[in-house]
């Protein structure tokens, strides 16, 4: 219960094309997060899934039927929104309970589902104010309360972290982790937050001008970036990129370095440099090089270091971690 | 010191500008009321004295009340412009709507169309829509002023309104497809309470005008049995002699009904702006 399959979908607004030919296909149970720069057309993406825009070509298929026809309200499907979507004049509960209304479920049967969901989402004391009179928290709790009740075969989460605070992003994230677990169900995630993607994401999608770039596991985005795209979306810092010619390899256009895979030392070391600005984070240090063989580097490093602007620094890269890649900015497989 | 003695001359100059624009605006009202409750004589003697009690008289009244028939008036001007506000509001509400919320081939253009109507009068067809009411069989009759108010007041509230709906936001709606509302329920039920403070707006605008208009009802309904308060009261005004106190009361009890709506209007205004800004 809950696949999902995209067959070559474009869509195009006028004469601009905001996909370019998307194929995808999403298992029962899986966290799937699209992720990408905005406007890469990941929000037009979960719409032509969702139903509320029309894939100028290709196929949608849930569970395998062809929903090319079926209006958003008969997929399957529920949706969280970034900007909550309440209905502002329903209390929490009827809120909640519109969708099953609507369907025609029996009563008794929509309380059950309502009680449930506000359980598990800690929204009893709520159920009978009006979104106004909540907190942004409990807001998008209650929108995603609104999608369970619906026990829909997709989730469908359109940045819904975006409008809350820190603090409150990482619990809610949390909460839509602990969500996934417990519900098994299968979640299509939009967000351009990075730090989310590698996070809750069994799968991820990077999409970048209406193109999927590349899809997999974090850690395989994370190890084996595919483009040099891919490489400086995933992680943070940025992935250092550096002119191959400068290194004295041939067969590699750009060489591709993360920041927290160079060693540095003040005495010896292949890349000598003057720092320009140090960041002190406390859990790390994040170090930016004027180096004469590599060009400007970024350097992470984990704890509390003493560097500072001016000091002359030596940095070495893991070799074992460097990514070399082709003049068309494609991965060379490690030989 | 010196920064609060400026402060107190800006805020004085700004009170005395606007004191004074108060004054000019009410001033005519005034000189409506007080004069009504006036004998003949004192209007013309000393027109802007108050009523005092040798020349208090409520004459004027007495002949409006007995003359014609006023209540019948005052119902017809109300039937027309409740009536013409509710059309307007309806309509221009939908074809904001649909303006607004779905892309179709002509939308901008048929956008244009409708905001022509705010810059030419409706009154430059009065030739054209009398003969298409002859044509029909609607001249003296109700339906063929709330027809032609209806008719303008739309450009200006589907102007108004489309504005306003574009910014409600995408998402609610959407949400509402999900949940299975259908466009009509989405349209009533979620898009029209939170425009609610532009259609307060729009019913005062297009109201007003309606209540106050002379052109049409002399035109097209002239008849006795659909004459509104303003054609009524012209009765009161002739050629060679104006019965100045009938003219006045007949006025000032215009007045009433359309303070009331303006009344009911401007607060469900003030109510949609506070609610918009607490949440």
């Amino acid at each position: 219960m809950g696949s999902l399959k995209l067959t070559s979908i474009t869509k195009a607004f006028g004469n601009h094309e905001v996909l370019k030919g998307i194929d995808l296909v999403v298992e029962d149970g899986e966290f799937v997060i699209f992720v990408g720069p905005s406007g890469c057309g990941k929000s037009t993406l979960l719409r032509v899934i969702a139903g509320l825009e029309d894939a100028t070509s290709g196929s949608v298929q849930i569970d395998g039927a062809e929903v090319a026809s079926v209006p958003p309200a008969k997929r399957g499907i529920a949706m969280v929104f970034q900007s909550y979507a309440l209905y502002p004049h329903l209390t929490v509960k009827d809120n909640m309970g519109l969708g099953l209304k609507q369907a025609g479920t029996p009563k008794d049967e929509i309380e059950t589902r309502v009680t449930e969901a506000s359980r598990m989402l800690s929204l009893a004391p709520y159920l009978a104010r009006r979104p106004a009179e909540l907190s942004g928290g409990q807001r998008q709790r209650v929108a995603i309360g609104r999608a369970i009740v619906r026990e829909p075969k997709l989730f469908l989460f359109d940045e819904p972290l975006s409008n809350l605070d820190a603090a409150l992003r990482v619990q809610t994230r949390l909460e839509i982790a602990r969500l996934h677990r417990q519900l098994k169900a299968t979640m299509i995630y939009v967000t351009h937050d990075q730090v989310e993607a590698m996070t809750l994401a069994d799968k991820i999608v990077v999409l970048n001008a209406g193109a999927i770039e590349q899809v997999g596991s974090p850690m395989d985005l994370y190890n084996k970036p595919a483009n040099t795209f891919v490489a400086g979306f995933i992680g943070s810092p940025q992935m250092n990129f550096i002119d191959a010619e400068r290194l004295g390899d041939r067969q590699a256009k750009t060489i591709g370095i993360r920041p927290e895979h160079i060693a540095l030392s003040r005495e010896s070391g292949d890349w000598k440099g003057k720092v320009v600005h140090a960041e002190h984070l406390g859990a790390d240090t994040i170090l930016y090089l004027e180096t004469e063989a590599a060009g400007l580097l970024t350097v992470r490093l984990f704890g509390e270091h003493r560097y500072g602007a001016d000091d002359i620094v030596f940095a070495t890269p893991d070799r074992s971690r460097l990514h070399r890649f082709d003049a068309g900015d494609k991965a060379i497989a490690a030989s | 010191m010196a920064k609060a003695r400026t402060s107190l001359i800006r805020s004085g100059l700004i009170h005395l500008a606007l004191i004074s624009y108060t004054l000019i605006a009410l001033f005519p009202v005034f000189l409506t009321l007080v004069n009504s409750f006036k004998s003949r004589n004192a209007i013309f003697r000393d027109p802007m004295a108050v009523p005092t009690p040798s020349t208090f008289s409520l004459i004027g009244y007495e002949t409006v009340l007995a003359q014609g028939d006023f209540f019948g008036y005052f119902q017809n001007s109300l039937i027309v412009t409740v009536f013409s506000i509710a059309l307007v509001l309806l309509f221009g509400a939908m074809a904001a709507f649909a303006l607004s919320e779905y892309r179709f081939r002509g939308n901008l253009l048929m956008g244009l169309y409708l905001a022509l109507g705010i810059m030419i009068p409706i009154r430059l067809g009065t030739v054209a829509i009398l003969q298409g009411m002859v044509a029909a069989g609607l001249v003296n009759t109700l339906t063929a002023l709330v027809l032609v108010y209806t008719a303008q007041g739309l450009p200006l509230a589907i102007f108004i309104l489309s504005e306003f709906m574009r910014n409600v936001s995408d998402d609610l709606k959407n949400a509402g497809r999900i949940d299975g509302l259908s466009e009509y329920a989405i349209f009533f039920r979620l898009v029209l309470p939170l425009v609610r403070p532009a259609m307060a707006t729009v019913a005062v605008f297009t109201m007003i005008p309606i209540w106050n208009d002379l052109w049409f009802p002399l035109i097209l309904a002239p008849g006795e049995e659909t004459k509104t308060v303003t054609l009524g009261a012209q009765m009161f005004i002739g050629q060679f002699v104006t019965n100045w106190n009938a003219v006045l009361s007949a006025l000032s009890l215009a007045i009433l009904p359309v303070l009331v709506l303006y009344v009911i209007f401007s607060r469900q205004l003030i109510r949609g702006i506070t609610s918009g800004a607490v949440k």
